[in-house]
């Protein structure tokens, strides 16, 4: 079998085409910034980013998120449970391409974007959810009445990449998630067709990770690479390049 | 009366402090950015209530400081917490698994508007294509109840508490207790109902504030904590 070890994030990211759509993992902790800049480095465009939100949420201050990708004008849509910039008085790389309509959004309440793309990777194809219903974003959509109950129904969201950060890994590719960093990463593995992890900690021989405190299976995980240390002076935190 | 009536209008703390009153023994409840947030260091000291957060942080504690900072953790909001001794962590799905089956017995929002039929708007702006939904929407169609808090008119004077919202909305008719800066209400088969209000305030100036007609409780008492 061939090594799932990528010698670099770049390596990682290089076969990328245009027009790929991307799930992005994160929510804060979690998120696969160094799997992002690689990507910016690249020159994929017209991509498809499928995340929590479109990033940039700390101007001047943000590690490479999507925002990065979205300004340098290489999304041609997001998929978000948050399309506003988190504060009226300030806007992000996407709020200002927004408001001009020089991108796509579909917004999407957060506990079905994390449900579609659960349902992605389980083989659902859609299913129904009670969020929603009764306002403009359930315009268009099959409603249903269960146990005299309505809901709306969601397809499964499935992409080409997913990138996600693990705190450990195996070289077969199996994860484990510290605290919060969880979030949707363990679901955005199981989504695509090419699973790409950054990890934290070096990667460890198979057989050293215990089966039973594995969360996402290295079956998901197609592409590992040890996020390199940081540069001298710079404290090793979740949030370094 | 004579004598001067010292009016106040009740800060961040205090009405967060009202709000987190309501929480009973054993609830689960999910805390929304901004004021919601702080109802977290004011639950009365006799309940165990377990915190969630939408990103799979079950039973969270105080906010963390220098010495407990763990860089992986954070609420939904983003912020820094700790970990009460029964915490666990699940993934995003399984987070919102325990809000679409009906476990969070309160979720407690901010809000742009709220009307008299229960409707709420807290996710989008009006002039603005985006909007930010979050989890929003789950939590209010699917939690057990749901209390706003926010101020009681915008900045600009302009009532928040109308007959119907005219910003885009969350959710239909979820809204159980609102409490603002001016006092605490609940709804009743004519709409809002005042039942708690500011010190130093009259219901009819309370009324004046407010984008729809008010039903005075016949035990209307100043906001207790």
């Amino acid at each position: 079998m061939l090594s799932k070890v990528y010698p670099s994030m770049d390596a990682a990211v290089a076969d990328i085409p245009d027009g790929s759509s991307i799930m992005f993992g994160g929510f804060g902790p979690g998120t696969p910034y160094n799997l992002t800049a690689a990507l910016c480095r690249h020159n994929a465009k017209d991509l498809v980013c499928i995340a929590n939100g479109p990033g940039g949420q700390r101007p001047g201050q943000s590690p490479y998120d999507m925002s990065y990708l979205i300004k340098a004008r290489r999304v041609r849509k997001v998929m978000c449970a948050f399309t506003a910039s988190p504060h009226p008085s300030r806007e992000t790389p996407f709020t200002e391409l927004y408001e001009k309509g020089e991108i796509e959004a579909e917004l999407i309440p957060q506990g079905t974007l994390a449900e579609r793309i659960r349902a992605g990777g389980a083989g659902i194809p859609a299913f129904y959810t009670p969020a929603s219903v009764g306002t403009e974003l359930a315009q268009g959509k099959e409603h249903r009445i269960f146990n005299g109950r309505t809901y709306v129904l969601e397809n499964a969201l499935t992409a080409d990449y997913a990138f996600v950060r693990a705190w450990k890994a195996d070289t077969f590719g199996n994860l484990i998630f510290r605290r919060s960093q969880r979030n949707f990463n363990p679901l955005m593995a199981t989504a695509a067709r090419c699973t790409i992890a950054e990890v934290e900690q070096p990667l460890v021989e198979v057989g050293t990770l215990d089966p039973d405190q594995v969360h996402t299976s290295g079956i998901f995980v197609h592409r590992i690479v040890h996020i390199p240390p940081p540069p001298e002076g710079i404290p090793n935190t979740p949030f370094n390049m | 009366m004579a004598t001067t009536r010292h009016k106040t209008v009740l800060d961040r703390q205090t009405i967060a402090m009202r709000c987190a009153k309501e929480f009973q023994d054993g609830w689960i409840v999910n805390l929304g950015v901004g004021i919601p947030t702080l109802c977290s260091d004011f639950v009365p000291e006799d309940r165990f209530v377990i915190f969630h957060s939408e990103n799979g942080v079950i039973g969270y504690g105080p906010l963390a400081t220098k010495e407990n900072l763990d860089l992986h953790l954070v609420n939904a909001g983003v912020q820094h917490v700790t970990l009460r001794p029964f915490a666990s962590i699940v993934h995003h799905a399984d987070a919102f698994g325990i809000i679409r089956s009906g476990r969070i017995d309160v979720s407690v929002l901010g809000s742009y508007q709220v009307a008299e039929n229960g409707d709420f708007a807290n996710w989008k702006v009006a002039g603005k294509r985006g909007g930010g939904i979050g989890g929003a929407m789950d939590l209010a169609a699917c939690a057990k109840r749901v209390f706003i808090i926010m101020e009681h008119t915008t900045r600009e004077g302009e009532p928040r508490l109308l007959k119907r919202c005219t910003l885009p909305i969350t959710a239909p008719g979820v809204a159980k207790m609102v409490f603002t800066d001016l006092g605490v209400f609940e709804f009743g088969p004519q709409g809002f109902i005042l039942k708690e209000i500011a010190p130093g305030w009259l219901p009819e100036e309370v009324q004046s504030l407010t984008g729809a007609t008010l039903q005075i409780d016949s035990h209307l008492t100043e906001v207790t904590l």
